[in-house]
């Protein structure tokens, strides 16, 4: 009845998780409490979680992201504090097992579900607004693209508590992976999880694509797009290329795991190797797919802080169409020792290398742009500094480690980690942040409290040095990862200062929870009445803050590229033209209600409740026919209410 | 929307490739067809990793039954006639759509899911006598990466069947609306797209398999 599910998959006997699980239960707890007493449910239902406005999705994938950080870094401060004291003959706190499921949730929370919700979510609230159009290309899609997201990262957490989680590491590599060597549901709970929110992530991909090539305002060429419009257009085209690979994989591993087949396994003729290609075919793309939006912040942010027009414009689109391409040509650096030749690691170890030249291309146009800039230092401009310094060491030692006989002696090792840390916390997490802190008040109306926000860049920055830079060294002196007891005592002390470092990030993190407190207290005073508190250059400046639902009355003409600073310089105001009614799409529950039996149907089928999954597939598929249904999906808003809200924000303004 | 003209330095782009336009965005029927293609192009970069696979996987029979032994090309030319068939038939069915002309809308569209019930039928048998016979997917790394690729598109041919009762459905109820004619176009190309993947497991699964 209940396939492998009974109370034994509760672990009863481990404090650890038990209590965190009774610490979250009780927050969600108190959270849907509020909720229930406040009456807030049907404001909730209508204004969010039926919301297929790009504004509200996109704010609510960054809020996924953000308290995913929070679980993804609990595990990353558990893994240090282990490493730090489990040295010679101490035990250390967490048992091996334990050690093995969080070192492989740290790795697959981090990208999937806070890297690509917090990138996605950035692109999901400024791509329509910057191209100056009313939304993306199919709404009810994004929503249903977020809770599928939200239905995976529900299932890794729901795996804390109920079962176990995969001790495979974040690739889950055959054959440790196949059933043979994993038999338990913490394989299959990775699987499931990453299966769902990836159909996601595609569905996403392919709107985007779309949204970018086919949805923009009037006058708006290729060649006007702002720079983040081409990084998540090339984002998105590797996600289009790229994730349906790893669909395909993942579906080879579950048949092997399911239906006994032999795609992965030591018998029969399976293959391990090809999981491992395959795999980084997509594990490739995935980085750039999480880095080039970052870049496309950075972009936006220095040339903004700078007040200047970004240095080559030109050669920035170039360089990203460059990475966009190389990034499918490298995927074998991640395994070079592998043993696929001499000649074979050659090539790769080249077309790796190249890719630092379009990379360099972007560093040279950031800091060209800064020059001679009239530079302001908020905390996106901040952490946009920050990102150069850090991000240049974490690609030289990329390039490093794609000369193959190094790469020998360095892969496997903490020297590895520290570099993909490099690349990812001073790339994707800091780009992620400040546009997080560039965009809040586009978002909300409001500024977020600048002192707090330089203190929480400062801990990040310093803390991220600490916590990393040992590692590098650590690597050198040959220790791999993924170690839960360290045999070798002269290590300690540098494994100390890494733990430092961790407690330093996880007081930035405070620090912006403190910032997003104080800043909702202290709003009123950091009202942002013009919609530009920055002196913006791209359209999303131009409207209100936040914007009406339809974001532009009249879509913008657009004549260059900095469209909205060539309007200011030429005194053109947007919208005095008569108001035309406008047609939005209507909100739809079809996102969350699928999701919902989305989640019903991967739990079952991780434990193996054949029935339930069978009735939640059905279940979502209906819902998907009910959606696909209705020909009514739009609602027009009268040119009196159009009028009347645009006059409301001149009054404002005035 | 009016157009508005270009600035002449704006064509970076080699061989008219992206053409510029700058006329604001793009009709409703353009948008849903250019999202539907690239969903189909994401679906195709799926079907190349199972093809991948097969590639890799396909000598590796481990003692068990090989691609000679199992295939049977007089089956599968039929099974190919009548997929292809089915494609010409659906491009007649949406012509007639878009002629507003029903009655040989319905005809064309019940001979497209004749024919595509008799492909998945024949499939279904091959599968079934093939399991009969102890080469099942369990048997060898061969067979597994075979029923994958092979099952994975006769999967899409179920669905696209599924999908074409529920718009037969839809014109009957709601008639050849602009929403519905959008549907009928995306589901056409759907399955043009099923034969083009067909026309590469003929070739390379069958065809190469059966002269090995």
């Amino acid at each position: 009845m209940l396939g492998r599910l009974s109370w034994a998959a509760i672990p009863f006997n481990e404090p650890l998780p038990l209590i965190t699980a009774a610490a979250i239960a009780v927050v969600i707890a108190a959270v849907l409490f509020t909720v229930t007493v406040k009456g807030w449910w049907p404001y909730l239902w209508r204004e969010w979680l039926t919301s297929v406005d790009h504004k509200r999705i996109g704010v609510m994938y960054v809020v996924l992201g953000l308290v995913m950080l929070l679980r993804g870094f609990s595990d990353a401060i558990m893994m240090r504090t282990q490493q730090a004291i489990a040295i010679g003959g101490a035990p250390g706190y967490l048992p091996p097992d334990h050690y093995d499921q969080i070192f492989s949730a740290h790795g697959t929370i981090m990208i999937f579900f806070v890297a690509m919700p917090l990138v996605i979510g950035l692109m999901n609230f400024a791509v329509p607004l910057q191209l100056g159009v009313r939304d993306v290309a199919f709404p009810v899609l994004n929503s249903v693209s977020l809770w599928l997201t939200a239905t995976g990262a529900l299932l890794i957490n729901v795996s804390l508590v109920i079962g176990n989680f995969a001790r495979t590491g974040w690739m889950g590599y055959p054959p440790l992976s196949e059933l043979a060597f994993s038999p338990d549901v913490g394989v299959d709970y990775y699987l499931w999880s990453l299966q769902i929110s990836g159909l996601g992530t595609l569905l996403t991909g392919i709107n985007f694509v779309t949204t970018i090539l086919k949805m923009r305002a009037p006058g708006m060429t290729y060649f006007r797009m702002p720079v983040f419009c081409w990084t998540a257009l090339a984002a998105n085209l590797l996600i289009v290329a790229a994730f349906p690979v790893l669909t395909a994989t993942f579906v080879m591993l579950l048949l092997d795991r399911y239906l006994g087949m032999h795609f992965f396994t030591n018998d029969g003729g399976g293959n391990q190797m090809m999981y491992v290609n395959l795999f980084w075919a997509w594990g490739h793309p995935e980085v750039y797919i999480l880095i080039l939006p970052a870049f496309g912040v950075f972009s936006e942010v220095v040339a903004t802080f700078s007040g200047k027009g970004l240095f080559s414009y030109r050669s920035m689109v170039w360089a990203t169409l460059g990475i966009c391409i190389l990034s499918f040509m490298v995927w074998l650096h991640h395994f070079f020792t592998m043993g696929a030749g001499a000649n074979v690691n050659a090539f790769f170890g080249i077309m790796s290398s190249i890719i630092a030249v379009p990379t360099g291309v972007k560093v040279f146009n950031w800091l060209f742009t800064m020059f001679r800039g009239r530079i302001v230092f908020r905390t996106p401009m901040l952490f946009a500094v920050g990102f150069i310094v850090t991000f240049v060491i974490g690609g030289l030692t990329g390039v490093l480690l794609a000369v193959p006989p190094a790469d020998f002696v360095l892969h496997n090792s903490t020297f590895l980690v520290a570099h993909f840390h490099n690349v990812i916390i001073g790339g994707v997490v800091f780009g992620a942040l400040a546009g997080i802190n560039y965009w809040f008040p586009k978002a909300f109306g409001f500024t977020l409290n600048e002192r707090l926000g330089h203190a929480s860049f400062w801990c990040w920055l310093i803390g991220f040095y600490l916590a990393f830079m040992p590692l590098y060294a650590l690597g050198l002196m040959g220790m791999t990862r993924r170690l839960e007891h360290i045999p070798e005592p002269s290590w300690q002390p540098l494994l100390l200062v890494a733990e430092a470092g961790a407690i330093v990030i996880f007081c930035g993190i405070l620090c912006q929870i403190a910032q997003l407190y104080v800043s909702i207290r202290t709003r009123q005073q950091h009202r942002d009445l013009t919609g530009d508190p920055w002196n913006g250059r791209t359209l999303e400046w131009s409207t209100a803050s936040p914007p009406p639902a339809y974001n532009y009355a009249v879509l913008p003409r657009v004549e260059t590229v900095d469209a909205f600073w060539q309007m200011k310089r030429a005194g053109r105001r947007a919208a005095e033209h008569a108001h035309e009614a406008i047609e939005m799409p209507r909100n739809s529950p079809a996102g969350f209600i699928t999701a919902f039996f989305a989640v019903v149907m991967g739990f079952s089928l991780i434990w193996q409740i054949w029935w339930l999954a069978i009735l939640g597939f059905l279940a979502a598929a209906t819902m998907v026919l009910i959606a696909g249904w209705s020909t009514e999906r739009e609602y027009a808003i009268s040119a009196a209410e159009v009028a009347q809200m645009e006059g409301g924000r001149l009054e404002q303004r005035a | 929307m009016t157009i508005t003209t270009t600035d002449e330095g704006s064509s970076p782009l080699p061989f008219g490739l992206l053409r510029e336009h700058g006329d604001g965005p793009a009709s409703k029927r353009i948008v849903v067809a250019y999202g539907f293609w690239i969903f189909i192009l994401s679906d195709m970069v799926m079907f190349s990793a199972l093809f991948a696979a097969y590639a890799v996987l396909s000598g590796n029979s481990a003692g068990g039954p090989t691609a000679p032994e199992l295939f049977n090309l007089h089956n599968v030319f039929i099974e190919t006639m009548c997929l292809l068939l089915s494609s010409y038939t659906c491009g007649l069915g949406v012509l007639s759509a878009e002629r507003r002309q029903l009655m040989p809308f319905f005809v064309f569209t019940a001979f497209t899911f004749l024919l595509g019930s008799a492909f998945l039928i024949i499939e279904a048998r091959e599968f079934a006598g093939m399991i009969e016979k102890g080469a099942g997917p369990a048997r060898s790394a061969f067979l597994s990466s075979f029923f994958t690729l092979v099952g994975t598109h006769g999967a899409h041919v179920t669905a696209g069947l599924i999908a074409l009762v529920y718009l037969v459905v839809q014109v009957i109820v709601k008639g050849l609306q602009a929403a519905v004619l959008r549907r009928l176009l995306c589901w056409s190309l759907f399955w043009h797209a099923l034969d083009i993947v067909w026309v590469g497991v003929f070739t390379l699964v069958y065809l190469m398999g059966a002269s090995h």
